[in-house]
């Protein structure tokens, strides 16, 4: 039996297993090797896993599809540079499931947004974003500070997580290894026990949207932006610690 | 030729098929409507009307689901029952798995636009199904697969015929790439949410590995697949090169799977990765090119169609537009070009040019071939399948145009230096100049919407006289016997 276009397409399971074949070498040579070339995501300090009212912040990002319009992707470019600061490391985005680096700018990318513009600034631009940019197209976001955050399931929420590999803590192990990693303090933050109380102790330090009266959204989603791209203390790292893994 | 209509209706099921070109219909309106919507919010934003459902970020994924799986998908279920019956003189096999594809995939996409408006999303785009809905996404199309394959098994004529390796080509890859990129671990079995097995540069690459291969495979295998019959039977002449259509297949099944991170240039993804990703994007040209000169070059010897039958225009415009894309494509996949494209409305120019273009032009010049054959009549009106030709010409040509401005506009101005080297415009000036771009390009949607519309009603009245007709022809049998 000879194998050419003739036995093919004369032969349904051939054509079925050839064709299979076919699709499944490009995605095999291009996404296994990244889980197997240690430089792909760089050691560096600083990154951690969000707290738990960062993440239901973030999950509040993903609700409301903020990545349809944002990137969280800074490129290596000198106006890129100006505008948002430090391009994007792969390790700033190693404990996101899902990754939000996005496709599309219709506004600023939000990479490094945290610590750019203060609390109120953020209430004022989610209610409407016009009052504080009159230009914007975004649409007005009143809801989140009026909303209280459920946050009932925080620990199941971390807890899935920590089967895909953040290291939340379950155990008096796996909380020991989290200090020596990053540091007692934010260990603390990373215990799933903890979870409901680290969220509600945080919120009401932070008092993101400026009422302490209850946990809202717009807490968590803001606590969420004002920590993004700013893990990483970039005056600690020189270019060219940075060099090997482009 | 009277005769042997009635016969291939009781040879093959049809009924399955007329429900898939229904629901593409209504799923196009549907879908493009919401298109609409969006790109009215971008210009107008008041139209968000601060309502959490409507808003824009979770109303987008509402549009690129019901066009892609509710429009595209279910004029691919119809059109590849369709095609496979015909050309393997078979009838479909799978009894009661072949109501069950169409009943899972509408619940599929209704399922999948009440979780978007009610915030249940993953955050991988054209992916942003919840894990129920992959759950049942995957049930659905293992059925497909097996209903395809049962049926190619079946088949009466000893060659299988070209247009079912691309749709078989297509549901592999799908179920391929579904599966991979929907890894997630659900936060409890009673909730919708979950998060992503993947994280950072990982997920991404699998993303747009699933990303663009939604394009390649879904929105581009498939409908040559559709191309390859359609064509030539409207035509009435054989497909221009066998031979070439055997290169297709194979280099595009083969390089498509290659080129999704051309999406992930300059970002935290390994350079060699995205190097790789451009070079087989710019590779995957020949082919493209190979397939839209094989479909165009079918006509030779009956190029007069294309003045007197819309049908056949509509088919010449799409693998036009298949052509400039798949130029248009690797072109942007230059890493050079794409530092300019990237995050622009460069990119949702380039997606529309191929699915208003390509995709849905095809879909419109099939479904037009195949109404009348299945409801056994005559289409209603020819003169409004010239409207509709003209209103979704016109639209698409104001949408890309609009969006070629402002993509181009964008990436200069966020680039541009003053002399002091400070730059010169602050990211809100950009988005200030857009709304003219805007405006335009919401108004070429409209344009494609109503032509959408225009089709609608008139397969709404071709399908009545059609059944009209039947109830007429089946008294008159009655009365004779």
């Amino acid at each position: 039996m000879k194998l050419n276009s003739e036995l093919l397409e004369t032969n349904a399971g051939v054509l079925l297993v050839a064709t299979m074949i076919a699709i499944s070498i490009g995605g095999l040579v291009e996404i296994a090797p990244l889980f197997l070339i240690k430089d792909t995501v760089e050691s560096i300090d600083g990154v951690r896993p969000y707290t738990a009212l960062e993440s239901r912040g973030r999950d509040i990002y993903v609700r409301e599809g903020c990545y349809t319009c944002h990137s969280q992707m800074i490129r290596p470019f000198r106006d890129e540079q100006l505008r948002y600061g430090h391009y994007s490391l792969a390790a700033e985005s190693k404990y996101d499931h899902p990754f939000q680096w996005g496709s599309k700018r219709t506004g600023p990318d939000l990479a490094r947004v945290g610590g750019k513009y203060s609390n109120e600034w953020h209430v004022q631009h989610l209610i409407q974003p016009t009052s504080v940019v009159p230009e914007s197209v975004m649409p007005n976001y009143p809801w989140l500070s009026a909303t209280a955050l459920d946050y009932s399931d925080v620990a199941d929420r971390l807890r899935a997580q920590r089967t895909v590999g953040v290291p939340y803590s379950a155990s008096e192990a796996e909380y020991a290894a989290n200090v020596k990693q990053f540091g007692a303090a934010v260990a603390d933050t990373l215990r799933i026990d903890k979870a409901q109380e680290n969220l509600v102790a945080q919120a009401q330090a932070g008092n993101f949207d400026g009422d302490r009266t209850f946990v809202s959204e717009a807490d968590a989603l803001i606590a969420y932006l004002q920590v993004l791209g700013t893990m990483v203390d970039f005056s600690k790292v020189k270019p060219e610690d940075l060099v090997k893994y482009r | 030729m009277a005769a042997s209509v009635p016969a291939a209706a009781e040879q093959y099921d049809y009924d399955i098929i007329k429900k898939f070109v229904v629901m593409a219909i209504v799923w196009a309106v549907v879908g493009m409507l919401v298109g609409v919507y969006i790109a009215s919010e971008l210009a107008w934003p008041f139209l968000n009307f601060d309502i959490p459902y409507i808003t824009f970020g979770r109303f987008r994924p509402v549009h690129t689901g019901a066009v892609i799986f509710g429009f595209g998908g279910s004029a691919l279920f119809a059109t590849s029952y369709y095609v496979v019956q015909r050309t393997c003189q078979a009838r479909l096999w799978g009894g009661g798995l072949i109501p069950f594809t169409f009943w899972g995939w509408q619940a599929i996409i209704v399922l999948a636009a009440l979780s978007y408006v009610t915030g249940y999303s993953q955050g991988r785009e054209y992916a942003e199904m919840e894990w129920p809905i992959d759950l049942l996404i995957e049930i659905v199309w293992v059925s497909y697969m097996m209903i395809y394959i049962g049926t190619l098994m079946k088949r009466k004529q000893p060659h299988i015929y070209v247009a079912n390796w691309f749709y078989l080509s297509f549901i592999l890859a799908t179920a391929l790439l579904h599966t991979f990129n929907n890894l997630a671990v659900p936060v409890g079995l009673f909730t919708l949410k979950s998060y992503s097995l993947f994280s950072g540069v990982q997920d991404a690459m699998t993303q747009w590995w699933y990303g663009h291969n939604a394009v390649g495979f879904f929105l581009t295998a498939a409908f040559l697949g559709m191309m390859y019959y359609f064509v030539p039977k409207h035509a009435g002449r054989p497909v221009y090169s066998y031979r070439l259509s055997i290169v297709h297949f194979w280099a595009l099944s083969f390089m498509y799977m290659w080129v999704g991170t051309h999406h992930l240039h300059w970002t935290a993804l390994p350079d060699w990765a995205s190097t790789l990703g451009a070079t087989f994007s710019i590779m995957l040209l020949l082919p493209s090119w190979g397939g839209m000169i094989n479909g165009i070059m079918t006509l030779s010897g009956a190029w007069d169609k294309l003045r007197t039958d819309y049908v056949m225009r509509f088919m010449i415009v799409a693998l036009s537009f298949y052509g400039m894309s798949t130029f248009e494509g690797p072109l942007m996949s230059l890493k050079d070009v794409n530092a300019l494209s990237h995050y622009t409305d460069w990119t949702v120019g380039h997606v529309h040019s191929g699915a208003l273009g390509w995709v849905a032009m095809i879909s419109f010049g099939s479904l037009y071939h195949m109404i009348p054959r299945l409801w056994n009549t005559k289409l209603y009106s020819d003169k409004l399948v010239g409207v509709h030709f003209w209103l979704a010409t016109i639209g698409v040509l104001l949408y890309i145009t609009a969006m070629w401005i402002s993509g181009i506009s964008q990436g200069l101005m966020w680039r541009a230096f003053d002399d002091f080297g400070n730059l010169q415009y602050s990211f809100v000036e950009s988005v200030a100049a857009m709304h003219p771009f805007y405006a335009m390009r919401a108004i070429g949607g409209m344009f494609f919407l109503t032509g959408m519309c225009v089709m609608a009603y008139n397969a709404y009245m071709t399908i009545r006289q059609g059944v009209r007709e039947a109830g007429v022809a089946g008294q008159t049998a009655a009365a004779a016997a």
